[in-house]
This record gives structure tokens, C-alpha cells and sequence, in this order.
């Protein structure tokens, strides 16, 4: 049995073996679980966790991107970059919304991420130094979180699943939009190459840690594949996007850099050279170059837009009291 | 050359304006605003970038949109005083885009006659974006008046600090004179009974400024303006000649 390890995890004495063999079985048959089902505590604590991390990672995701829209060189980029931004705040939302169905706040996951207790992606705490990260941050990160997201689309948990589809048809619209942008630069003057090129540097090794650490050293990964929450492991993953990215690198004559990087014939893959994971776990737990700054910006915003929710909500409840007052005045 | 100047005036107003309403991005008082400013910042550079592309045109000197936007310095911008006004709080922000699409509204509904084929098909498409700005910034102008004591003084604040850029709107500028764009001056009562239906319900008072401030379509422009430029035109002016 896959969940032993959570029976009772949250005191609940209804996961009976039985309970869990039942619910491991809708699963199986790729039935969707909804909001109202029956579902293990550890089912439910693992979406939770999971859509809630990923809520996060858009919405501190909008920081990095957000940084070029005032200095986006032309009006096309500029609106386009705006829109892509704003995708991403739209992504935020669904997936907030998807969190809720398990019976959390979209305030209580808010304040878990201003309080560091919630994570986000690690990419977001690298800075964005030129106008061609937007180019590479599209390309490369949009393209890895398309490689996760494709097969959340087929993931156990409905709404997660609903969201996910409508997500990544934005994301690969995102992915060809970077491509373009770092095309143009790769075709442009030796500056906007050097440019490109520079970006590549900065964000290729970042990219591929995305998918987070070797298999090997993956805690959560049985579990998650046999509730079909994930679907491919974070290597699988990682390979499929090196494979695609190699020869999307080629094409616009940029280089990798990874010296180690060729094909392997027997695998019908490339092979890369060794990941810093130091530097991963150091970014995951907080560390990273701009994490301080990310959590400072939203953070910043929460405060200073608080007088403006309070006023929303004082407002909507003096309409509901004028309202119901009304009738009686008119009497 | 007049059509040319208007139609630059205007698409100075779009482009300031949205551009100062993305600076929020990522930085609004909720969720839902991180996506309504975006949307409203993209309908007003959507319209400045109809508007340069046509005053490209119409100059004839093979200027197009990024020309003119990025290659214009602040004595050159000629975009009314408001919509240069920084953000300052979500009071000011919502504010001053309720003035601006309270003004533009009733001037795309007018230019929707206009004998000039592209002036009607910029009008037709931001004349609605322009009703979805007064009714969603009216909106939070009456919650933010009528809501807390703190939102209904900041309200107040912004009505006062931005009374002396409301004159301004209704200079006729380069248009004067022109079939092709409407007169100004003439759209005061529209937008006068549209802020007083919107302060009614937030219990705000409209405040006349005696000191109305003007100089914009001059290129008289406050300090704010040149560090938005700066800023905007950064990238594209140390790469000249390149294409993005
Ligand atoms: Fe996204
Ligand atoms: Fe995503
Ligand atoms: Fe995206």
C-alpha cells in the first residue's frame, strides 16, 4: 500500500487500509477526484502544498518580468510584456482559487508566503539584468514550466487539472514569445547577441534545476506519482526539456554553457554536465540573490494596499446594511 | 502639420498615462488589481500606438511609432500635466485615470463622426475601453470615499492635489479648428455630471482650483516627466538603429 506512511496522519481514524485501498483504486482508473470526495489528509496537505507553491511562483514571478516593462525597447514589447505579466497574476488567481477547493484562504496561502513559511519557485530569486533575460526568462522558463504543467493537465485532482490546461495554453504562447524576442537579439547588432548570449549564461543552469533534485534525492516523488498528482519524475522531466531546448539553442546559434552537454546515441538524449546543487538547495532555502528583495516587494505591497482592502470591505458592508435599511424606511 | 500635432498630443496623453499605470504591475493592492491596471495600461497604449502610428503617417517623413515615442525628449512630449502625475497611492492612481477616461470617453463618442476614417477607427475601439475605465475607476473611487476613514481622506487628498490639472483637459491644443477631432472645450458638461454622479455616491466634494496649472501641450512639464523618459527610452536610445 502506497500511503501507509499517512494513515492517521492528521488523527483522522476513517483512513482504514480499506479507505485508502478504495480511494488508490478511483485513481487507478483515472477517475477525477473533486472537491467534495473523500480524499486522504496526506492527498489533501500534498495539493495544498503544491498549488499553493506554484500560486506563489507566479505571482512572485511577476517581479523579475515586471522589472523590464517600464524599459521594454518598443511599444510592441512593451504591451506584450505587460500582457505576459499580467497571464501570470491570472495564472495566480486560478490557481488560488483551485487551492481553495481543499479548504484553504487565498489570505491565510498569502500570508504563509510573506512569512517565508510558503515556497515558490527558485528561478524567481535570480535577477533579471537586461532587457534580453525577458527574451530567455520566456524561452526557457515558460518552456520548463510548460514541461511540468503538461501533465498536471492530466493530474487526479479535477480543478488542479482544469486549471492546469487553460494555464498552459498561456505558458507555451509565453514560451514562443521569449523564443522570438531572443531570435530578434541573436539576429541583431554584435550588442544585442552579446546580450543574448550573456542571458543564456545567467539562466541555463537555473532553468534546469527548476525541475528540482535528482530522483535519487526527491522526498515527496513516490507518493505524488502513484496519486497521479505528478506524472514523470523531476528527471524525466529535466531530460525532455534539455532534448527540446539543445537544438531551439542551435537554431539561434547561442551556446549553452555547459561544456559537458552532447548526445547520447544509447539513451536517444542529451547528457549534461554536473548540476551545482549547493547553489539549488541554497536558493530553495531562501538564499538566493534576490530572495530578501522578492518577499520585500510583496510584502510592501500587502501593507501599503491594506487600507484599500479594509475600505472594500467596509464600503460592501455599508451597502448591505443602506440596503436592508431601505425597505424599512420605506414602510 | 496640425493633424499631425493633435494627433501627437493625444497619443503623448495614451502613452504617459498607460506607461504610469504599469508601474503598478505586480504592485496593487490585491490580486484582482495586479490584473485590472495591466488591462486598463494595455487599452490606453494600445490607442497611443494607433495614434503615433497614424501621426507617422500623416507626417510623411517615415516616422513610425517608436520614433516618436522613444526618440522624443520632455521638452518634445506634449501629454497633458494629469496624466504625468506619479502614482502616489491607489487613491490618485484611480483618480486620475477616472478624470482621463471621464474626458476621452465623451471625446471618442464625438470623434466616432468624424469625416476622417482612421480618427472613427481608433474612436470605435477606445470608446468602450473608455466606459469599462469610468466604470471600474468610479467604482473604487466611490468604495475608497464612502469605505474607512483613512480611504475617504486619501480620496479627498487626490481631489485636491489633482484639481489643477483638471483645466487643462479642456485646451484646445493643436486640434483647434479641426473636422477631424472634436473641440474639447465643449465636452466639459459630459465630464462635469460624470464625476459629480460618481463623487455623489462617494460623498466627495469637487474642488475648483483658482491656480489651474497648463503647459503640457507646450512641453512645459513638471520634473516627474524626464525620469519617465529616461527610464522608458533607456534601452532602445543605447542601441541605435537596432530592431527588437
Ligand atoms: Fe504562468
Ligand atoms: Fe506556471
Ligand atoms: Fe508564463
Amino acid at each position: 500500500m502506497y500511503s501507509q506512511g499517512l494513515i492517521g496522519a492528521d488523527g483522522r481514524s476513517d483512513e482504514t487500509p480499506e479507505f485508502l485501498a478504495a480511494f488508490q483504486a478511483r485513481v487507478d482508473a483515472e477517475e477525477k477526484i473533486e472537491p467534495n470526495d473523500d480524499m486522504p489528509e496526506g492527498y489533501r496537505r500534498t495539493l495544498v502544498r503544491q498549488i499553493g507553491q506554484h500560486a506563489h511562483s507566479e505571482i512572485v514571478g511577476m517581479l523579475p518580468e515586471g522589472n523590464w516593462i517600464t524599459r521594454a525597447p518598443s511599444l510592441r514589447r512593451k504591451a506584450a510584456l505587460l500582457a505576459k505579466v499580467q497571464d501570470e497574476g491570472g495564472h495566480g488567481l486560478y490557481l488560488y482559487s483551485a487551492a481553495e477547493t481543499l479548504g484553504v484562504t487565498r489570505e491565510q496561502m498569502t500570508e504563509e508566503l510573506l512569512d517565508g513559511r510558503a515556497k515558490y519557485s527558485s528561478i524567481f530569486n535570480y535577477p533579471t539584468l537586461s532587457w534580453a533575460d525577458i527574451g530567455t526568462i520566456g524561452w526557457l522558463v515558460d518552456g520548463a514550466a510548460i514541461m511540468n504543467q503538461i501533465p498536471l493537465c492530466r493530474c487526479s485532482y479535477g480543478p488542479y487539472a482544469r486549471a492546469m490546461i487553460r494555464v498552459c495554453k498561456e505558458e507555451s504562447f509565453h514560451q514562443r514569445q521569449g523564443y522570438e524576442i531572443v531570435m530578434k537579439l541573436a539576429q541583431g547588432t554584435p550588442e544585442q547577441k552579446a546580450m543574448a548570449q550573456d542571458a543564456l549564461n545567467r539562466w541555463w543552469w537555473p532553468s534546469i534545476m527548476m525541475f528540482g533534485p535528482h530522483d535519487a534525492d526527491s522526498q515527496h516523488s513516490d507518493q505524488s506519482m502513484a496519486w497521479k498528482i505528478k506524472r514523470f519524475t523531476n528527471d524525466e522531466l529535466r531530460q525532455k526539456f534539455i532534448d527540446a531546448t539543445v537544438p531551439q539553442a542551435e537554431y539561434l546559434g547561442l551556446t549553452l554553457p555547459d561544456p559537458d552537454l552532447k548526445w547520447n546515441e544509447e539513451k536517444g538524449g542529451y547528457d549534461h554536465g554536473p548540476i551545482n546543487w549547493d547553489e539549488f538547495w541554497s536558493v530553495v532555502k531562501g538564499h538566493g540573490p534576490m530572495a530578501r528583495d522578492r518577499i520585500k516587494a510583496r510584502r510592501k505591497a500587502w501593507d501599503d494596499g491594506a487600507w484599500v482592502r479594509e475600505a472594500a470591505l467596509a464600503h460592501a458592508e455599508k451597502r448591505k446594511v443602506r440596503r436592508e435599511a431601505a425597505p424599512l424606511a420605506a414602510e | 502639420m496640425a493633424l499631425f500635432d493633435a494627433l501627437l498630443e493625444l497619443a503623448d496623453d495614451h502613452l504617459v498615462l498607460g506607461h504610469r499605470v504599469s508601474e503598478w504591475c505586480g504592485h496593487a493592492p490585491m490580486l484582482e488589481e495586479d490584473l485590472a491596471m495591466p488591462n486598463m495600461a494595455l487599452d490606453v497604449i494600445g490607442t497611443a500606438r494607433n495614434l503615433y502610428d497614424y501621426a507617422g503617417k500623416v507626417e510623411g517623413k517615415g516616422r513610425d511609432e517608436d520614433d516618436l515615442a522613444y526618440l522624443r525628449g520632455e521638452r518634445e512630449y506634449r501629454n497633458l500635466l494629469l496624466v504625468e502625475r506619479p502614482n502616489e497611492d491607489f487613491a490618485h492612481t484611480m483618480l486620475r485615470q477616472l478624470y482621463f477616461a471621464a474626458f476621452m470617453h465623451p471625446y471618442w463618442t464625438a470623434a466616432l463622426e468624424s469625416p476622417d476614417e482612421t480618427v472613427r477607427g481608433i474612436a470605435g475601439k477606445a470608446v468602450k475601453e473608455m466606459a469599462y475605465h469610468i466604470r471600474h475607476t468610479g467604482e473604487w473611487v466611490i468604495r475608497l470615499g464612502d469605505g474607512t476613514e483613512e480611504s475617504a481622506r486619501r480620496m479627498r487628498d487626490a481631489v485636491t492635489a489633482l484639481a489643477i490639472y483638471v483645466d487643462e483637459l479642456f485646451e484646445e491644443g493643436a486640434g483647434e479648428g479641426l473636422d477631424a477631432l472634436p473641440d474639447r472645450a465643449a465636452l466639459r458638461p459630459e465630464w462635469e455630471a460624470t464625476i459629480k454622479r460618481i463623487f455623489d455616491e462617494a460623498g466627495l466634494e469637487q474642488v475648483t482650483s483658482p491656480f489651474p496649472q497648463s503647459g503640457g501641450r507646450d512641453g512645459r512639464h513638471g520634473e516627474g516627466l524626464g525620469h519617465m523618459l529616461a527610464e522608458m527610452q533607456s534601452v532602445h536610445r543605447a542601441h541605435p538603429g537596432a530592431t527588437w
